[in-house]
């Protein structure tokens, strides 16, 4: 008897409708269903190939899905433009880290308040009183991320030169610099030591509490997927599979049979080498 | 009928120039991801070392090889002399900065094409040079309605013969394939055991010695060389690489005799002045429509 | 801190503002000092050092690979000379619209394609340029006078009160531009538009991720550069008072490259020194005769292999801001 969804009364933040994805011969996505509500923390799993980065790549305009529909608070964003999606609501991060590596942590994070200042280039230039005060609600905003992720100290560093596990905290400070309402998260943990992962989930835990925030994530690591999800989406080569509570999921035997392959199938990475 | 088949075999002539140096900078680039703005003063240097040659060895070489047998010494000592030249700008000018990244490359090249270029015209003084006249007798030859000369046909026989070796060498030799793959990913292709030196050395020695060749070709079509040449040519056969799709070498060869055509029956049917714009709006709308050249191939990026 | 006469000499000989001065008194003193000639190379010095800037907001700050700039610096001279002997249009009024025309041939002409990446960009704006050197050299319309170019082309004046037209006021005309334009590029680096610039050399994708249109910004670099290039075209047709092709080619293109990469990209007083090397190089080592530019190419190599980050690199975070947040927000030092 399956649970029923925690945040199902709530509003739906983002849906997708028969979402597909066709690259050449290859169909990466098939008709994926989609709906995540207001407040949840909403985990896409699945072996490597499913898919899921496809998705979140349709999602946020990299892509433009040849059928189907994502809608954002109700309101068709297929196709748009990567810039455009921002504006929005919707801040991602990738899963091969993709910080601006030659400028500093600081210059890092501001570029997440692009979308939502306005400046142009004459008020650049003659640093008008409008645009010194967008600056410093910029600087402002900044500083707020960073310390939110501990990494003001490091704040003049070149992104580059800061730790791995720091580096993925900036990608979502920058993230959260957009002032998103949905934040999408691609193998956030990757990467990440044990103790890291359990910062990052206490983190992304609070942060969905006093931001008022909704969060889309793909994830491996499955302590985490456990431990924060309120929601979980399977997906196997390019398709739903199973959805439910985490714990269901955890015992689903199709979830189970997608990452481990079936049972009477000839797979011979799991066997027990014979000498033993 | 004739007139327009005429102009398509000039186009070819000069298009085979265009082809065999632009085999140089696809080489280079699609193994280094580097821009060789020296590959053009190597065709000079080529065609000015034929020319001292020919023109001072002349009597010595015929008497003991015969015509034939002098133009072979000239092809054979620029093209030597050149993969030797390749070799030590490499060492010399590129190996030191392939860390530093691509750009600081570029002016690397420059520097090292400004140095070449001045060095020839230190050598042999600025003002034009000549290559002797009627070393192939001026022969012409029909085909039906259509006139060719001796030496168009020998340009186009050597230049066929030379590309249809590197092609096979490329396509269809273990080796070749160490150079695709090196082109393709060098880094991996060095974890897989690739000799990475032995394809580099490949491409500095093959490339500026085929450069070399179509130098003398030119000095023996055209006649008349200088030391500003490679500059032209080189622009022109960089185009006709990234027309073909750049690091790609069939793209490289295809490309040349493509502008080669372009360029000739610019001239005859639009206008002997523009025919360069023409060239150069083509390039531009390849490009807007196949991003990556004819023959080159869509790299996905992985996000 | 001990406010001891001593250390506030030692802050002052260190700091910006003391170097900046130097160097603006020297520029002010140095042209009385020497003959026409002399100030002539500070003339092209400063042109280059214009040129350089308009190519490093493409090149240094947007990453984006552009040997074709002397197309624009040329759309810009030969506005300013066809405009002014055909219809007499004064030197000063065309300053602007020479600009204006070579922003607008940039917008036209990069539009199409300032999607393609990295090389294919490179060939795309080497071919532009060398379409705008050969078409002046057709005389399309016989507007352009052919391989002789323009010439007859008047001094910058306004009214009877100024009146450029010797070494001296075109020495200071020049760099009047320089600084001002040194002044507002220092500015654009430090704001929304200078790191969005940036944002997309590091990294287009991430850029585009985070609601920076990158087609846009790319689009008003080249346009920027092209209007900058166009006014060094302005007031070097009004020096030279005739202009031709020659002084368009690729090999401009190239040197105005050599000059962002030389400096060190994106950061201006690298473009300062870039265009010192260039612009001076020659002409010092004029009594090397024909070696001199064997010397040159090899210093080429030779900068790369020891300094490829240029003379002087851009350095980030160089300007600390500190908290603006005060005692909010938690604090982790």
């Amino acid at each position: 008897m399956p649970e029923p969804r925690p945040h199902a009364a709530g509003e739906t933040v983002l849906e997708t409708l028969g979402l597909t994805k066709i690259f050449g011969g290859l169909i990466a996505v098939n008709s994926i269903d989609l709906k995540v509500h207001k407040g949840e923390i909403l985990s896409l799993i699945g072996p490597n190939g499913a898919g899921k980065t496809t998705v979140f790549n349709v999602v946020t305009g990299i892509y433009r899905p040849e059928f189907g529909n994502v809608f954002f608070r109700g309101e068709r964003i297929t196709g748009k433009k990567p810039h455009q999606i921002v504006s929005h609501g919707i801040a991602r991060t990738f899963q091969n880290i993709r910080l601006f590596p030659d400028m500093t942590c600081r210059e890092n994070v501001m570029a997440g308040r692009h979308c939502r200042s306005t400046s142009g280039l004459f008020s650049s230039i003659f640093r008008t009183p409008r645009q010194r005060a967008e600056e410093n609600l910029i600087r402002e905003a900044a500083e707020k991320r960073l310390r939110q992720v501990n990494l003001w100290r490091s704040r003049d560093e070149l992104a580059k030169n800061i730790a791995y596990g720091s580096q993925r905290m900036l990608e979502i400070a920058r993230a959260l610099a957009s002032e998103p309402e949905l934040l999408v998260l691609d193998e956030p943990s990757s990467g990440l030591n044990p103790r890291e992962t359990r910062d990052l989930m206490a983190f992304l835990q609070g942060i969905i509490r006093e931001e008022d925030l909704t969060i889309l994530l793909i994830e491996h690591d499955m302590n985490m997927v456990m431990g924060i999800s309120d929601w979980v989406v399977v997906m196997d080569g390019g398709r739903k599979i199973a959805e439910g509570i985490p714990e269901d999921i955890y015992a689903d035997q199709r979830v189970i049979e997608a990452y481990l392959g079936k049972e009477d199938e000839d797979s011979t990475a799991y066997d027990v080498p014979a000498q033993h | 009928m004739h007139v327009i088949l005429e102009q398509i075999i000039n186009g070819l002539t000069i298009g085979s120039f265009y082809a065999l140096i632009a085999l140089g900078y696809s080489m280079v680039y699609g193994v280094l991801k580097l821009i060789n703005f020296a590959h053009g003063d190597f065709f000079t240097l080529g065609s000015y070392l034929g020319y001292t040659v020919l023109v001072f060895g002349a009597a010595l070489l015929t008497a003991h090889f015969g015509l034939w047998g002098a133009i072979m010494a000239a092809l054979v000592f620029a093209g030597v002399s050149l993969a030797i030249v390749g070799l030590i700008v490499e060492r010399v000018a590129y190996r030191p900065v392939y860390p530093a990244g691509r750009l600081p490359a570029v002016v690397s090249a420059l520097g090292a094409s400004i140095f070449l270029q001045n060095a020839i015209m230190v050598l042999w003084g600025p003002r034009f040079q000549a290559y002797p006249p009627a070393l192939i007798p001026n022969v012409r030859i029909q085909f039906g309605n259509i006139h060719l000369t001796l030496l168009q046909i020998m340009i186009l026989l050597l230049s066929f013969v030379l590309m249809g070796t590197l092609y096979y060498i490329v396509q269809k030799t273990t080796f070749g394939a160490a150079i695709r793959a090196t082109a393709h990913d060098r880094k991996t292709a060095s974890l897989m055991g690739i000799n990475i030196n032995k394809v580099i050395l490949f491409v500095f020695t093959l490339g500026p010695a085929l450069g070399a060749v179509t130098g003398i070709m030119v000095g023996m079509y055209y006649r008349q060389i200088s030391f500003t040449m490679g500059w032209n040519y080189g622009i022109k056969a960089f185009t006709a690489s990234v027309l073909g799709g750049i690091g790609n070498i069939p793209g490289a060869m295809l490309g040349g005799l493509i502008l080669g055509v372009l360029e000739m029956l610019g001239a005859a049917y639009i206008s002997a002045a523009w025919k360069d714009v023409f060239v150069f709006i083509i390039l531009i709308l390849v490009l807007i429509f196949r991003p990556t050249g004819i023959l080159g191939e869509k790299r996905a990026e992985k996000v | 801190m001990e406010q001891t006469p001593l250390a506030g000499i030692g802050r002052l000989a260190s700091s910006r503002q003391l170097h900046i001065a130097l160097a603006t008194a020297v520029f002010l003193i140095y042209p009385f000092l020497v003959s026409d000639y002399f100030i002539d190379i500070a003339f092209y010095f400063g042109i280059y050092t214009l040129l350089g800037l308009s190519l490093n907001i493409v090149l240094g700050e947007v990453g984006l690979f552009d040997l074709g700039h002397a197309g624009f610096y040329a759309i810009g001279a030969y506005t300013t000379a066809i405009l002014n002997t055909k219809f007499g249009i004064p030197i000063l009024v065309l300053l602007p619209l020479s600009a204006l025309a070579a922003a607008l041939f940039a917008y036209v002409v990069c539009s199409p394609v300032i999607h393609l990446q990295g090389d294919y960009l490179l060939i795309v704006t080497l071919g532009m340029g060398e379409i705008v050197r050969l078409a002046l050299i057709n005389n399309p319309f016989d507007l352009t006078g052919g391989p002789n170019g323009v010439y007859g082309i008047d001094f910058p004046s306004l009214g009877p009160w100024l009146v450029i037209d010797s070494s001296l006021e075109y020495y200071f005309l020049i760099w009047l531009i320089v600084g001002l334009t040194i002044l507002g590029l220092t500015k654009l680096q430090d704001s929304r538009i200078g790191r969005a610039w940036n944002y997309i050399r590091e990294d287009e994708t991430a850029a585009n991720a985070n609601g920076i249109d990158s087609r846009s910004y790319k689009l008003l670099a080249f346009v920027l550069g092209a209007a900058l290039a166009g006014v060094a075209g302005n007031v070097y047709a009004s020096k030279l008072m005739c202009v031709s092709p020659e002084s368009f080619t690729f090999w401009e293109s190239c040197l105005m490259f050599c000059i962002v990469l030389i400096g060190g990209m994106g950061s201006i007083p690298g473009v300062i020194i870039g265009a010192a090397f260039i612009g001076l190089f020659p002409e010092i080592f004029r009594p090397f005769a024909m070696y001199r530019m064997l010397i040159f190419g090899s210093a080429m190599m030779l900068m790369m292999m020891f300094r490829p980050g240029g003379v002087w690199p851009r350095k980030r975070g160089a300007v600390k801001y500190e908290s603006l947040l005060g005692g909010t927000g938690r604090t982790d030092a």
